[in-house]
């Protein structure tokens, strides 16, 4: 199911939060702890709050420097291009907000993809953004991810996806946003077969459409801490089953509890999780 | 007529001629005259069945497909099928009731059914809480499709969910890595899969039971990645817009075709399925017969290559001509920040072997 706007677990964040991908200035307030953060300070930690090690927002290219050897990243179907299939309009037309979108976050869709080194070992790699309608997941971000899985399963490269997408399929291309949920999922069947090693790293916010099919099929799954990660949103939760839900409920820390990831890793400490995890799973070599 | 006790606002002009001619018919002795009105008014009746059936709007057609007295897994299994002998259990927590799975006998086929199961009164719809299956339910349908995939037995899928259970022990147990693992599982699973969208086919609940070699949905039931409510909640911040979301998403049988994710639409009997029970089952025991009969003989390694592409080819996007982005930010190399902090400040790396795999990168 996909839900454009989910809840945080701590609801002070969507009050507090600054609207992603807008540049901010010197000093910016912490989602997790509300101090006033020197900007430069916490970008020196990778976007990690150094009061309360909230994680913050990262975009995918922020991400990209942050994980891969520095000047080794090559994009693959930059290219690609999200169109209407649907001619759908809600409050205002689809095409837009894909143009309003595109020129706020410079980013043509949800998710940038390529291959690139991490500590030295030759990766795929896809990462959406939660910035672009909520990293939901259309048709361009279905087809991007499957060509990447394709390209690791030829290629014989181990493949990373970092997701955050709070939107999972997206609304506005319908049913064609749910069938790439299939389509990537096909894709992955198609990887793991061939002994092709994924690992998923799920980061702030992972749900919907996006948690429930590439983002859940890694052979290893790591999270940040504290990160939002599940399958229906909080608020449609609630609105269902009336209760009060627990607390930390869909957070990283509760997944970790009930068994659906392997690790929970801080940020600082991806790139070299991954390098490991790649070492502990490389064959033969 | 079963569906008397309930009625959608669109069929009140079909329920006004129905009371007419029932009355009519319960004059004795009828004349000629009588006779003559019945035959004109059983006329008039199709005429405005197939009317009004045949310009139902988006949201209308959700009505039906929730209808109450709409034929469920179940009544297939009873109307459709010559036998049905029920498999419980996940194996792993507990029997969900909102998917009932099991052997079932289709002529000479032997099948195995997978199905989304609503429930017709308060006390089964509780039990399967109105269809929506928890992830007990999607590993039970997984651990049966694996059984009949060991003996080459066909699996037929009637989906009909309003969506997966959202509620604290859905999440708890894996609703998400259970769908997943589902259509991964089915995308490659060695053995002729049907599915079919009876009723209601809401998003990933749907679509956990819904990857198969053939794809099909019912007249008028209705395939989507949201409801139509929740799109308009969320895109229109109210759900009174549900008639414009219902209709923005294209979701019935009438779109769905041309966008490639339906391969074939069953018609249903004249006003619905819920009016003829016995005839839609009918209809939907000779579309089962006629796939079966073509996918069994189709060697695995083609039936496997096939269902893959019918997913691979979907979604609609534009590719322009040159690899190279004509944006600046979109093209392959990064724009690297000033202030960004080296990735090799935060922990130390592997240096020769580094120095040696970089060698080999062509750039």
């Amino acid at each position: 199911m996909s839900t454009e706007r989910p809840d945080p677990s701590n609801w002070r964040n969507m009050i507090t939060r600054p609207k992603r991908g807008v540049p901010e200035g010197l000093w910016r307030r912490c989602p997790g702890c509300q101090q006033t953060i020197f900007r430069k300070e916490a970008e020196k930690r990778l976007g990690v709050c150094p009061e309360c090690d909230y994680h913050w927002f990262v975009s995918a290219r922020e991400r990209i420097n942050q994980v891969f050897d520095e000047g080794t990243f090559e994009e693959w179907d930059a290219n690609l291009e999200p169109t209407d299939p649907l001619n759908f309009v809600d409050k205002k037309p689809y095409r837009e907000k894909l143009k309003e979108e595109q020129e706020r976050t410079g980013l043509r869709d949800a998710a940038v993809v390529g291959t690139g080194m991490i500590r030295a070992r030759r990766v795929a790699f896809g990462v959406t953004d939660s910035s672009f309608i909520m990293g939901s997941m259309g048709s361009v971000v279905g087809e991007k991810l499957t060509r990447t899985v394709e390209r690791a399963t030829q290629q014989r490269l181990p493949l990373i996806i970092i997701s955050g997408s709070g939107g999972g399929a997206r609304m506005h291309e319908g049913i064609l946003s749910l069938m790439q949920m299939a389509k990537v999922s096909a894709a992955l069947g198609r990887f793991d077969r061939a002994g092709g090693l994924y690992i998923s790293v799920l980061t702030n916010p992972t749900m919907g459409g996006v948690a429930a099919s590439f983002a859940s099929l890694g052979d290893v799954i790591f999270a940040e801490p504290r990160a939002l990660i599940g399958f229906a949103g909080p608020r449609t939760i609630k609105a269902t089953i009336r209760i009060e839900l627990p607390k930390g409920f869909q957070t990283s820390e509760f997944l970790l509890e009930h068994g659906f990831i392997d690790r929970i890793v801080p940020r600082q400490n991806l790139k070299s999780e991954i390098a490991r995890a790649i070492d502990y799973c490389e064959q033969g070599l | 007529m079963a569906s008397n006790e309930y009625r959608l606002p669109f069929e009140q002009p079909i329920f006004e001629l129905e009371a007419r001619i029932e009355k009519l018919q319960r004059l004795v002795p009828q004349g000629v005259e009588t006779r003559d009105e019945l035959r004109r008014l059983g006329r008039e009746l199709t005429t405005r069945k197939k009317e009004i059936y045949s310009q139902l709007r988006p949201s209308e057609t959700v009505d039906v497909a929730r209808h109450p007295h709409r034929p469920m897994t179940t009544d297939y299994l009873e109307l459709t099928f010559d036998e049905f002998v029920e498999l419980h259990g996940d194996k792993t927590f507990g029997d969900d009731r909102a998917i009932r799975t099991g052997w079932a006998k289709l002529d000479v086929f032997k099948v195995m059914v997978v199905g989304h199961q609503k429930g017709r009164n308060l006390k089964e719809r509780n039990a399967c809480y109105f269809g929506c299956a928890h992830p007990e339910g999607y590993r039970k349908a997984m651990d049966k499709m694996r059984l009949a995939a060991k003996f080459h037995m066909p699996v037929v899928c009637f989906i009909d969910t309003p969506g997966a259970y959202p509620g604290i022990g859905a999440e708890e147990r894996g609703q998400a890595q259970v769908i997943a693992t589902s259509m991964l599982e089915m995308s490659r699973l060695p053995t002729p899969i049907v599915c079919v969208v009876i009723g209601e086919g809401g998003s990933g609940g749907a679509l956990g039971i819904g990857v198969g070699d053939r794809v099909a949905m019912l007249e008028h039931a209705y395939y989507s990645v949201i409801s139509p409510e929740g799109c308009a909640g969320i895109l229109w911040r109210s759900d009174a817009y549900r008639h414009q979301a219902a209709e923005a998403l294209k979701m019935t049988s009438k779109d769905l075709p041309a966008l490639g994710v339906i391969d074939e639409v069953i018609p249903e009997p004249l006003g619905g399925a819920h009016r003829n029970p016995h005839l839609m089952a009918s209809r939907m025991k000779t579309f089962l017969r006629n796939q079966l009969r073509q996918l069994v003989d189709i060697p695995i390694d083609e039936l496997l290559e096939a269902r893959y592409q019918r997913f691979r080819r979907l979604g609609q996007f534009l590719e322009t001509a040159d690899g190279k982005a004509p944006e600046p930010e979109a093209d392959g190399e990064m724009p690297a920040p000033a202030d960004r902090p080296s990735p090799a400040a935060v922990v130390p790396s592997p240096k020769a072997k580094a120095n040696r795999a970089l060698g080999s990168v062509p750039h």
